[in-house]
């Protein structure tokens, strides 16, 4: 923990002085953190070795929410724009939630995904309500009740954005370390065992469901303003699997993970979409592959199966297994 | 809703069911057999609609008859399953057996993104349509409503035959022993001289190649166009899902199920067509959370 707190403020550090030393590039940074929020989320079900493919959807909720609001022209600021983004992707979680959390794994994840690529083909096709396939503009709204030109808004949307990001972090961090995070690595690992313990696994994961669609909907409510646009392509697969793949390039260990992940990521495709705009994918898929194949000790959490087999061996050693080190002989051949 | 309306919306239901069943079993075969959820069998679908299309457009390039697009159908499902993939399982999957399902579904996911940029980079993103085999049969006269034969009988007649020929391979011929015999218990299997990592291979094979079948039916009567892989994938999940994941007389019933509420969706709340199949997988699994026709399965401490 004491470790993980050095990282992060290594890299809060790091961020904060991007506007200074590259102002070009704050913006890009910006929207890094928004994702890097989805991502967070992302991150906190992956804990529970659950994999969603359909995070998209909250991150739309989120954009969406913030979108109709500021058309509403109600005059709601960003500071009251973004937990409101939050509150309705949470509130669609939870409602979902009652269904979703029955499931694990295979279904968990596909039925994530049937769910966000039917909140896609609505996104698209109710397009009175929704501006359909190109979307809605995001008028910008007062930051903090100021009303900014744009090099003023940018300027001071980055560091409300990392502010943000660093508060939530630390709660998430502090969430994950609390008992009802620890029990998501219980349900990871052995899921039967804690319901022997009197601990209602469904529950657990309901409760981190909601809250990392919130913090996917506060990442989508993020970009929205950012950007001043939104799309149905929010929901879209391919959107969902990029959280999926940051999260997993950045290492679900930890909080920072995330961010850097989505840092890097940003930046990468910043490049090489100049170069290959095309294989984008591709390149995603291949890196996805080789990190999985020749890197998995990138992947902290990911690293469970060989857990369970080793735990299945040696019910004991809880500690020595939480290393990975026992697992990897039995890992290869059974099944 | 008037009745002709009804029959319209049965038509499509039976000829898009049996599309979508093509699909399905291919998924759910090698679910049973591999214990893998591929999340790149859309894209098979999808390769497998393009591979006919071009095939189709060879042919009538060449001015050969327009009925040898109909082998080619079938040429082409077997190609793109042996070569899609028969490669796949060789490089990727082949490796990730008995690992974390999360692994799993990250690498087929990771093959699928792969596959999405390989039909755009081949076919571009314009959309094809040939209707050669539509327009050869002709359209026939159902109670005073003109359908295509084509989506009338070919559609639902081949769906049938892959239903009844799986069945009967599975439960009546070597092979299909075998199969179930690995899937029952792959190390007793093993034990027994069973080579089940060819068995692994030829279902994996066979799974793409209907997957690749469904979609070289479907580019005969719509038009390809990009991400029609993604919205088949989850589409076949729901109905594979609903069934029971490995069942194979469920993912008929289910496809059925699906694409009648669907195609009545069409007709009556065209906004909502796509909602219906989830809603159907929903409501079903609420009440049997593991599909129609699973069996109960014992849960290991």
């Amino acid at each position: 923990m004491r470790f993980d707190l050095l990282i992060g403020a290594l890299v809060f550090c790091a961020v904060a002085a991007v506007p200074f030393l590259m102002p070009w590039a704050s913006v890009m940074i910006t929207l890094a953190l928004g994702v890097g929020l989805a991502v967070l989320g992302v991150v906190v079900l992956l804990r529970a070795g659950q994999i969603s493919f359909g995070h998209g959807l909250y991150y739309a909720a989120g954009a969406y929410t913030v979108a109709f609001l500021v058309q509403a022209r109600l005059g709601l600021d960003i500071l009251l724009l973004l937990p409101l983004a939050a509150i309705v992707a949470a509130a669609i979680a939870f409602v979902f939630g009652f269904f979703a959390v029955r499931y694990r794994d295979i279904f968990f994840a596909m039925i994530n995904l049937a769910v966000s690529m039917v909140a896609f083909s609505l996104l698209e096709k109710l397009y009175h309500i929704t501006g359909g396939g190109d979307g809605l503009n995001v008028a910008r709204p007062t930051l903090a009740g100021f009303r900014m030109g744009r090099v003023d808004f940018e300027f001071w949307m980055f560091y409300a954005t990392l502010a943000l990001v660093t508060v939530v972090a630390l709660m998430v961090a502090r969430y994950l370390a609390s008992p009802l995070g620890k029990g998501l690595e219980a349900i990871k690992s052995n899921e039967t065992r804690l319901e022997y313990l009197g601990v209602s696994s469904n529950r657990m994961l309901h409760i981190a469901y909601a809250l990392s669609a919130a913090l996917a909907g506060l990442g989508g409510g993020v970009i929205a303003i950012v950007t001043g646009h939104v799309a149905p392509e929010f929901a879209y697969w391919v959107r969902s699997g990029e959280f999926v793949f940051i999260a997993i390039l950045g290492g679900a260990g930890n909080v920072v993970g995330a961010f850097v992940g989505s840092i890097v990521y940003e930046i990468i495709r910043n490049y090489a979409a100049a170069f290959a705009a095309s294989y984008w994918q591709t390149m995603l898929g291949f890196s996805l592959i080789a990190i999985i194949m020749f890197a998995p000790d990138g992947l902290t959490q990911l690293r469970f199966g060989k857990k369970n087999e080793a735990r299945a061996k040696e019910p004991a050693k809880k500690s020595t297994s939480e290393n990975g080190i026992t697992g990897k002989a039995v890992q290869e051949g059974t099944r | 809703m008037s009745f002709s309306v009804l029959l319209l919306a049965t038509l499509d239901g039976l000829s898009y069911g049996a599309q979508i069943f093509l699909v399905a079993v291919g998924l759910s075969l090698i679910f049973g057999v591999l214990r893998i959820v591929n999340v790149a069998h859309g894209s098979f679908y999808a390769i497998g609609a393009y591979v006919a299309a071009t095939f189709g457009m060879w042919i009538a390039a060449a001015g050969f008859s327009p009925w040898l697009s109909y082998p080619a159908m079938l040429l082409a499902a077997v190609g793109v399953g042996v070569v899609v993939g028969g490669v796949l399982e060789v490089t990727l999957l082949r490796r990730i057996y008995g690992k974390e399902q999360v692994l799993q579904l990250l690498i087929t996911f990771a093959a699928f993104m792969i596959l999405e940029d390989v039909q755009k980079a081949v076919w571009g993103v314009t959309p094809y349509f040939v209707n050669t085999p539509l327009s050869l049969l002709g359209t026939v006269s159902v109670m005073g409503i003109n359908y295509s034969v084509y989506q009338l009988a070919v559609l639902p007649l081949v769906a049938v035959v892959v239903l009844i020929g799986l069945r009967f391979v599975l439960r009546y011929t070597r092979v299909g022993r075998i199969v179930t015999a690995v899937t029952e218990d792959r190390e007793a299997s093993m034990a027994m001289g069973v080579d089940s990592s060819k068995v692994y291979l030829f279902t994996f094979i066979a799974g793409a190649s209907l997957a690749a079948f469904g979609g070289a039916l479907a580019s005969g009567s719509t038009s390809l166009v990009p991400g029609m892989g993604a919205g088949m994938i989850i589409l076949s999940f729901a109905v594979a899902a609903t069934a029971g994941l490995g069942q194979i007389e469920g993912a008929a019933v289910a496809a059925l199920m699906i694409g009648l509420g669907r195609s009545i969706a069409v007709y009556l709340a065209p906004e909502f067509d796509v909602v219906m199949p989830y809603l159907i997988m929903f409501i079903v699994l609420l009440f049997k959370p593991q599909g129609l026709f699973s069996t109960i399965q014992t849960r290991k401490v």
